[in-house]
């Protein structure tokens, strides 16, 4: 079910790094186009450039050059009011350190989200509740992210990514922190979101057999280059 | 983010470092307390000395003189007199006249005489006084025994409590008996042909008796205008006062001067105002009907550009504590960027746009603001009644009345914590604007 417009187009997009007087590639000139609904899985031995490209996409970091267009929307013609906008509304995150707010429960930790959205008191429960339910932390709900094993506070970030309802979920090493077994749950979560929900889904991973088992495509970098840009199956 | 969110998230983060933000809000307070403390000293030590002078009545008389025949004593025809066409005569007309300007309340001669009284069949010789109507709201028949004057026209008397002790040590048995006053009358003799004015035999004085029922025992007269004030002991209403037209001590000059006509003159007036902003006018229009005229208007300037400027280094004195308070709350704020920054990094990622984060901090810092100008306005109003309450601890020893010398008016209440407020939003800038800058992507970087 190929959209006709793609969910994300890079278009020689570079983001170099000045330290003294070397310029670090992290990207490297890449252009990449990720069509509405895949499931995309981003390789590449570390210090590849593969968080750079994500966080570019994210509206986190700008390129040096080339342009980033999600859903037809020109990032880098963005203001920064805009783009924190669309980091709300279009995107959902979720990191490797899972990055849960330790003093806040579940409930407010997924809350988050919505709060900066403006979203109407009266609503968010009902959407926290919901987020909750797609990854089963539901009876949770009072918890504090400590009181939770690290797939579990994996599970929050997703469902935080998800609570506004965005088109696109990045995701830089989500099972990185976690055993095989748990990372494989994770994984199959996604899949699961990304077919419930048609969502278009940009992970970041080390795991090439789990990526090739759950992607729909595999990209591989290297020196902040794209080196394969190939289907997983 | 709405604010509702934005003092949600606030209050929770404060809440997480309670103890450096309570002693942050702690050092707030204390700065806010001496600069309420200071200035409410001030604006007492003002209403007290305002407000004391104001009812002395020095500060709303204008004190009215003829302009002409001081360097002519005994006066002269009246052609004879300056060429100066708009002097004239200070008598019964100008004195009406005067009371009709705009904002003069009352228009009364100094009436003080030297003369005998006679009290349980014994003579004493005294000064009497004559009091105006409006000397009743000088304050100094505040906290008398017994009252004042029933009517401006009553044959009362109040008795100086000096002289009330002559009469008898138990003074307050005195209210309500008679004492009688014996006094000379002026009378004109009608003028006789062929007789010069400078002639000083137009008038005979005759001795005449008066009862008064004493009603009243006060500590001193009060100030009635200019001159010789205090040193009245036997006060009476000023009409009735006039009325016995006594050979006044200082009325001499009268006495010598236009004796043929029945209607008194007076060497001076007191005119009393509205309030002390009027005199200036007052006193200009009075040299324009051609008296002279004089009030110690300056004088009041001066005490309140000296309360002005005290006020002004009180301030800047306290201010000090506010400065090093304000360098607390920068600290505070910029430890907490550094401890959050995963935070605001988390936030950013989630969507939360440079200006939510500036906000959250302001109102961080504005929340600490409001408690410490709260507290501290508190403190400050505390301080202010302890010294109050020590001055008269020490005042009751002195046997003195006490006195409030601070003073905590809404407005100082509002300006204490509308300041602390300001003060911490200021010392938030830096750090917020560090806070809003900081780059997602280096403070999300797995570590
Ligand atoms: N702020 C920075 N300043 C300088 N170099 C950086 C900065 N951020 C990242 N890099 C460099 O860019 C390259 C790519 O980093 P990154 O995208 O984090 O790699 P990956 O996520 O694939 O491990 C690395 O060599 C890294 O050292
Ligand atoms: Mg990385």
């Amino acid at each position: 079910m190929p959209d006709a417009q793609p969910a994300i187009q890079l278009d020689q997009v570079s983001r170099h790094y000045l330290m003294g007087e070397s310029v670090i590639r992290a990207v490297d000139n890449v252009s990449v186009t990720v069509p509405t609904g895949e499931f995309l899985a981003l390789l590449g031995s570390s210090g590849s450039g593969k968080s750079t490209l994500l966080n570019l996409i994210a509206g986190l970091d700008r390129p040096s050059s080339g342009s980033v267009m999600a859903h037809g929307q020109d990032l880098s013609k963005m203001s920064s009011l805009e783009v924190a906008r669309y980091r709300r509304q279009t995107v959902g995150m979720v990191f490797q350190s899972f990055n849960l707010l330790p003093r806040m429960t579940l409930e407010e930790n997924v809350e988050l989200p919505l709060r900066l959205a403006e979203v109407d008191r009266s609503e968010r429960s009902t959407r926290v509740r919901e987020a909750l339910q797609r990854v089963g932390l539901e009876k949770r709900i009072g918890h504090r992210p400590s009181e939770l094993s690290g797939g579990e506070q994996q599970r929050t970030a997703i469902a935080r990514a998800l609570v506004n309802r965005p088109k696109i979920l990045l995701a830089d090493e989500p099972t990185g922190n976690l055993d095989s077994a748990t990372g494989e749950s994770i994984l199959s979560l996604l899949r699961e979101i990304q077919q419930n929900l048609g969502m278009t889904i940009v992970m970041v991973t080390h795991e090439r057999i789990l990526a090739e088992r759950f992607a729909d495509r595999l990209a591989v970098m290297g020196d902040g280059k794209l080196l394969s840009n190939g289907a997983a199956r | 983010m709405k604010f509702r969110d934005l003092s949600d998230l606030a209050f929770r983060n404060l809440r997480e470092a309670v103890l450096r933000n309570s002693l942050t809000t702690l050092g707030v307070a204390v700065g806010v307390a001496s600069l309420v403390a200071m200035l409410s000293l001030g604006v007492g030590l003002q209403q007290l000395a305002t407000s004391r002078l104001a009812k002395s009545g020095l500060f709303d008389s204008v004190f009215v003189t003829p302009k002409t025949n001081l360097r002519r004593p005994g006066g002269g025809p009246p052609a004879s007199r300056t060429p100066d066409a708009k002097a004239r005569p200070l008598d019964a007309d100008a004195r009406a006249e005067i009371a009709r300007l705009p904002n003069v309340i009352e228009v009364y001669p100094q009436i003080r005489f030297f003369t005998e009284v006679r009290y349980d069949g014994k003579p004493y010789a005294t000064m009497v006084a004559g009091m105006p109507e409006s000397s009743k709201a000088s304050g100094a028949f505040d906290g008398m025994q017994g009252s004042f004057f029933s009517s401006p026209n009553a044959d009362e008397a109040i008795l100086q409590t000096e002289f009330a002790k002559e009469l008898n040590p138990q003074t307050a048995s005195l209210i309500g008996k008679d004492l009688v006053l014996r006094y000379a009358e002026r009378q004109s003799i009608p003028s006789q042909p062929g007789e010069t004015a400078q002639n000083s035999g137009g008038f005979s004085v005759v001795p005449k008796e008066r009862h008064f029922r004493i009603i009243g025992v006060v500590e001193t007269e009060p100030a009635s205008g200019f001159g010789g004030f205090g040193s009245g002991r036997l006060l009476i209403p000023l009409p009735i006062a006039e009325t016995l037209r006594a050979a006044q001590v200082n009325d001499l000059r009268d006495i010598l001067r236009d004796s043929s006509s029945d209607k008194p003159t007076y060497s001076s007036l007191t005119v009393r105002v509205k309030s002390p902003s009027l005199v200036e006018a007052t006193e200009a229009k009075l040299k324009e009907l051609g008296f002279g005229a004089f009030s110690l208007l300056d004088v009041s300037k001066g005490l309140r550009t000296f309360f002005r400027v005290l006020d002004l280094l009180l301030a800047i004195f306290s201010s000090l504590a506010l400065a090093v308070a304000t360098l607390g709350i920068v600290n505070t704020l910029v430890m907490a960027v550094l401890e959050r920054r995963r935070e605001i990094g988390v936030l950013k990622a989630l969507g939360a746009a440079d200006r939510d984060v500036k906000q959250l901090f302001f109102v961080e810092a504005g929340v600490m603001g409001l408690f410490g100008g709260i507290v501290g306005t508190v403190f400050g109003w505390l301080i202010g009644r302890a010294l109050t309450f020590g001055t008269n601890v020490y005042l009751h020893r002195q046997n003195l009345s006490s006195v409030d010398i601070s003073s905590v008016p809404l407005w100082l209440v509002l300006f204490g914590i509308g300041f602390a407020i300001l003060v911490s939003l200021a010392a938030c800038l830096y750090p917020a604007s560090r806070a809003a800058r900081l780059d997602p992507v280096q403070a999300l970087r797995y570590e």
